[in-house]
């Protein structure tokens, strides 16, 4: 007993070193699953402030292009108004105005920190909680998607971004609906890789990509990118799809999370289903 | 003395601060990433070793984690690289030991020490840190490329921190 003191003492330095070590491994590997929650994000009130503070000054020199960007889309929704639509020319029409339900609301939110080469990337957002925002809810840009929702406090949220190496979305082709699953390499900010498209789809560079229902997290259609090039590699049954992505992660500075009305209704009849099957 | 530490941690906090909110910000393409923070760690005064040294990397690096995202791996990174600098500064150690009052940077030793000493620190906190980061075999070149990137970069900064942490003495 004496010795093995003795020996501990001798070596504090290493006991000290192996014991602080495993306590950094029992945090990368707390919570880590499918889309990893830790105990240290930037999603906290202090680091949220410091981002919120560094934000503000910057933001100015960005004015331009999200102008730019905003009145685009502020054209893009002017033609959708009514009154840029002829009425219908029949005197009997069907009021349809309790047949819809609204399934996703769109929260405006502003990137205060966010990153694009690092292999794990994460944005910030300055809204949490409080405003109404969860945890798997999906965040995109006006023109393309951003990321997804991995942690909230009360006034910030952290946002896992496509660029991560663990994010995975499901996208679909536009014109025929064949799907995959959205990659990022880590090679290029602007490109992603989407695989397991079959391969009697008919693929043509500079196609439309959409999100897929399928994942229920993001809603269909919104827009992903286009189709840079496709290879088949060898040995492998379907085309892997090298896509430009549309939105400029390096620069997003407005973004909207995606609040899904009926993911928990959807969620809860999916896990019945599927202990159903476990039985 | 005192005051000398606290200068110290002074300059830290900017230097964390300063690579927070800009360090992080500067895009020079996808296999460059700067982490100029390590040199609150290489630049410790010697008197500095044993338990408290592993506790300031852990802090430090926690610091990190908390604007990085990265959940301990800067924190896990820290901690080897202060394990590292104690073995790495008794092989380095003149024959009669340390000089008291001496300071770990090129103006008390030389370049040639300097390159040795920080350099082995960086290449080991960057290729232990990149490679927790990626976490996968058939990246591995990727990985290693931007390893020796980076560590060209951090040390090219790390050696122009030095002047910020010491300033040359009087003569």
């Amino acid at each position: 007993m004496k010795s093995l003191l003795a020996f501990l003492i001798k070596h504090h330095f290493v006991f000290v070193f192996l014991l602080l070590q495993a306590l950094c491994i029992w945090l990368m590997s707390y919570h880590k699953g499918f889309q990893g929650s830790h105990i240290l994000n930037s999603s906290n009130a202090f680091v949220g402030n410091i981002y919120q503070i560094s934000q503000n000054t910057s933001e100015y020199f960005n004015l331009k292009y999200e102008n730019q960007k905003l009145s685009a889309e502020n054209a893009l929704l002017r033609n959708l108004l009514l009154n840029n639509y002829n009425a219908a020319p029949q005197k009997q029409f069907i009021k349809n105005d309790t047949l819809y339900k609204q399934q996703y609301i769109y929260l405006n939110a502003q990137v205060v920190n966010s990153s694009v080469n690092k292999r794990r990337n994460y944005l910030t957002l300055n809204i949490g909680k409080h405003e109404g925002v969860g945890k798997d809810m999906a965040v995109a840009s006006p023109i393309g998607i951003i990321g997804i929702v991995t942690d909230v406090s009360e006034h910030f949220s952290s946002v896992m971004s496509v660029l991560h190496k663990d994010t995975r979305v499901n996208c679909e082709l536009k014109k025929d609906g064949s799907y995959g699953t959205l990659i990022w390499d880590g090679r290029d900010y602007d490109y992603c890789n989407l695989t397991e498209i079959p391969t009697h789809a008919k693929i043509k560079q500079g196609d439309t990509i959409i999100t897929s229902e399928l994942s229920g997290i993001f809603p269909k259609g919104l827009m992903v990118g286009t189709i840079e090039s496709y290879e088949r590699r060898i040995n492998e049954a379907y085309y892997t799809l090298r896509i430009k992505l549309s939105a400029n992660l390096k620069r997003v500075n407005h973004v909207y999370v995606i609040i899904n009305k009926m993911k928990g209704e959807r969620d809860s009849l999916e896990r019945k289903a599927q202990i159903q099957i476990d039985n | 003395m005192t005051t000398d530490y606290y200068k110290y941690t002074f300059k830290s906090l900017v230097l964390l601060l300063a690579q927070i909110l800009i360090v992080q910000n500067i895009y020079l393409g996808n296999y460059i990433i700067l982490l100029p923070y390590i040199a609150v760690l290489i630049f410790l005064p010697f008197q500095i070793e044993g338990i408290t040294l592993l506790i300031i990397c852990f802090f430090t690096g926690g610091f990190l984690d908390f604007f990085y995202d990265t959940s301990g791996i800067h924190a896990s990174a820290c901690l080897l690289l202060g394990f590292a600098r104690r073995y790495i500064l008794k092989i380095l150690a003149p024959r009669e030991g340390y000089e008291i009052g001496i300071r770990p940077c090129v103006e008390d030793f030389n370049l040639q020490w300097f390159i040795t000493y920080a350099g082995t620190l960086v290449l080991i906190h960057h290729l232990y840190f990149f490679f927790l980061e990626a976490f996968r075999f058939n990246e591995i070149f990727r990985t290693l490329f931007r390893v020796i990137l980076s560590s060209i970069g951090t040390f090219a900064m790390l050696y122009a921190l030095n002047f910020l942490f010491y300033k040359p003495r009087q003569r």
